[in-house]
């Protein structure tokens, strides 16, 4: 982290979200947003709320309800010389622009040897447990986190949004940069004024421990630091928690040596069991750990299903109850 | 008699032959593909071969040190005449390094060279129509003079991506030509199956933009309203719609076997309106071109295509540590 800047304003993380894309229009002439209802009306989450009135309509575009055309745009706007944001009303919105992203966002760069880049960022509200319809609450993180060529981003708070916006917007490659909707409006954090870097690809521990390392990211933060706190007050177990913040590249360095100081591991994620970021950091924790595990990997993640809507989400995403299990089948293994 | 229609768009005789000559030009190359891929040299051809008159006539129409080319997988006429070589080409197909494509990592006519203003594409049809828009987007904003032409076969206009990138620039009033090769087939099926209206050009209008539908085996006809749409574009007016209708004369790839989708007499009948054939008959006709003349013009082309495939063929395959290079910056 590098920061110059001295004022803090408590904010939530939609603010930071604001904030960062405010930051670098006001800095940076070719950084520019592109979404539906961005522009006279600020978002439907009220990310770009004012960005229109003050930076104009070159800067911060209304599109049509054309997905594909949007980031298809982006990515001409980024070969010449932009740096688009490119909203998605919801990260399951994104399902038409995928062929933009997979066939050229994020291979431009190999397929002319460096020669046309894509320095895009595309941002995404996602994940449950608002109440959202059917598609609206998503998490698909994983069908990124395979695609070479993109970098895949997931802040919990507000310090971390706005830092980690900032450098997805400065980084020269495409960027998914996800929301988690439950954390937009959950906490407050101490944000500070100006430009800072949280750098990509950094994981963030966010309590230290030493009997088990819990990794998670997004809206899960949330409920496996709920769960560890209760655990914590009634059993003698010390859990170390690490938001993960970068789900590609991972933070290798980071997971390994809590998992070596711990010992035992547990992963946490809303998205489907089968094919989740689960897995790769579970690879990871095997090239690089194995003989230092105690007890077999835990895993707590949504069913193989897609999510519910409202009224059954709650069965569907992982509880403290679930993750407080997981923990303790791990410790008391 | 009335006025040479070349002399009413203005094109003098070395312009003209400097036409006649990219169209040959790409044909032969795209011939020698084929015959490589037959004899297991390279592995795949997808033909430009009907289409040269349409592409050159269109390019003809633009500014090669100011304007972009987003072209698509047939457009090897366009590339030719906005500074692509034989050997560019032919490295291309053999996949080899020196391939300014890709250095030899994409199929055979994914055409992209910066220094060339060619916008590099991919072989998923039509997603180079967006990126036009967002590439004229950028250059209205920065009040850059450049137009920008992407061309697509009819297939594509009825991709997602034609009419999302159709609409956006119609909205904002951007500087691109969309260039819409109808070469009546998309591999095997016929126009009359793809279409819901009769000409592409008709869904302009859905997108607040003039369509034209041209003989796109007559290249000056198609310079004549490529230029028009061109000159509307710089002026500020917005985009264009333009439709050449002319016939692909090969199947549609080196790995497709048109026989059973196509009579043979269809294909024969095409032949006899290839823009090829008519524009040198066109040509000699105005004394433009003599016999001589045109057969030196063969000559020499497959003199450069022999020399160009020779130093292909022994050129080699980039290195394999060069695999992990440019996927991220660094």
């Amino acid at each position: 982290m590098t920061t110059t800047a001295i004022n803090t304003k408590k904010m939530t993380m939609i603010q930071g979200v604001r904030d960062a894309m405010h930051e670098m229009l006001k800095e940076h002439d070719d950084v520019m947003i592109l979404g539906e209802d961005v522009g006279v009306n600020g978002g439907v989450f009220r990310a770009t709320e004012g960005l229109y009135e003050e930076f104009g309509e070159d800067r911060v575009i209304d599109t049509p309800i054309s997905e594909s055309g949007i980031i298809g745009n982006s990515i001409g706007l980024a070969v010449n010389g932009f740096r688009p944001i490119a909203e998605m009303q919801f990260l399951g919105f994104i399902y038409p622009a995928f062929n933009q992203l997979m066939t050229h966002a994020t291979r431009l760069r190999q397929r002319s040897m460096g020669r046309f880049t894509v320095p895009l960022v595309v941002r995404a509200p996602y994940g449950a447990g608002v109440r959202a319809p059917e598609i609206h609450s998503d998490s698909v993180e994983a069908l990124f986190t395979q695609m070479p060529g993109i970098k895949v981003v997931v802040p919990s708070n507000a310090y971390d949004a706005k830092g980690l916006l900032i450098a997805s917007i400065d980084d020269p490659d495409p960027v998914l940069f996800l929301e988690p909707m439950r954390c937009y409006r959950s906490s407050r954090t101490e944000v500070p004024d100006g430009k800072y870097n949280v750098e990509i690809g950094k994981a963030s521990v966010l309590k230290e421990g030493d009997d088990i390392s819990v990794f998670t990211w997004g809206a899960m933060v949330i409920d496996t630091m709920k769960a560890v706190e209760k655990l914590e007050a009634k059993k003698n177990v010390s859990c170390e928690v690490i938001d993960l913040r970068t789900l590609y590249p991972l933070d290798k360095e980071t997971i390994a040596a809590s998992v070596q100081k711990t010992g035992r591991a547990a992963i946490i994620h809303e998205a489907p069991a089968t094919g989740g970021v689960s897995n790769d950091v579970i690879s990871l924790i095997n090239d690089t750990s194995f003989l230092y595990l105690r007890a077999p990997i835990q895993r707590v993640a949504g069913f193989d299903t897609p999510v519910p809507v409202y009224s059954l989400e709650q069965e569907y995403l992982p509880s403290t109850e679930k993750i407080q299990t997981a923990i303790l089948h791990a410790v008391d293994f | 008699m009335s006025e040479p229609k070349h002399e009413a768009l203005g094109l003098e005789r070395d312009q003209l032959l400097s036409m006649f000559k990219t169209m040959l030009t790409a044909r032969k190359i795209d011939e020698r593909m084929w015959l490589l891929n037959r004899a297991g040299k390279i592995p795949f051809v997808i033909s430009c071969q009907g289409q040269e008159a349409a592409q050159i006539g269109a390019v003809t129409a633009l500014n090669t040190e100011e304007d972009y080319i987003l072209p698509y997988y047939r457009d090897l006429g366009m590339v030719l005449h906005f500074g692509m070589t034989i050997q560019d080409l032919m490295m291309s197909g053999f996949a080899r390094s020196e391939d300014p494509n890709s250095g030899g990592r994409q199929m055979p006519g994914h055409f992209g060279s910066k220094k060339h203003r060619i916008v590099t594409g991919s072989s998923p049809v039509t997603t180079q129509v967006p990126h036009a828009v967002g590439f004229a987007l950028a250059g209205k904003i920065k009040r850059e003079n450049f137009i920008c032409l992407t061309s697509f076969g009819e297939g594509s206009a009825n991709q997602g991506d034609f009419h999302e990138a159709a609409n956006f620039a119609g909205v904002h009033d951007l500087p691109v030509i969309f260039l819409c090769e109808n070469n009546k087939y998309a591999i095997s099926v016929p126009v009359d199956r793809q279409l819901s209206c009769e000409r592409v050009s008709d869904r302009a209008q859905g997108y607040g933009m003039p369509g034209e539908t041209v003989d796109g085996n007559d290249p000056l006809a198609v310079y004549e309203v490529v230029k028009k749409a061109a000159e509307r574009a710089r002026e500020g007016s917005g985009p264009s719609l333009i439709e050449t209708v002319s016939y692909r004369l090969t199947a549609h790839s080196s790995d497709d076997d048109d026989r059973s989708y196509r009579g043979r007499e269809e294909v024969e009948e095409a032949r006899q309106k290839d823009g090829i054939v008519t524009f040198a008959k066109y040509l000699k006709e105005h004394d433009l071109l003599s016999e001589d003349e045109e057969k030196d013009m063969h000559n020499s082309i497959q003199k450069e295509i022999d020399k160009a495939t020779d130093l292909a063929e022994s050129a080699a395959y980039a290195e394999v540590e060069t695999t992990f290079n440019h996927v991220y910056d660094a």
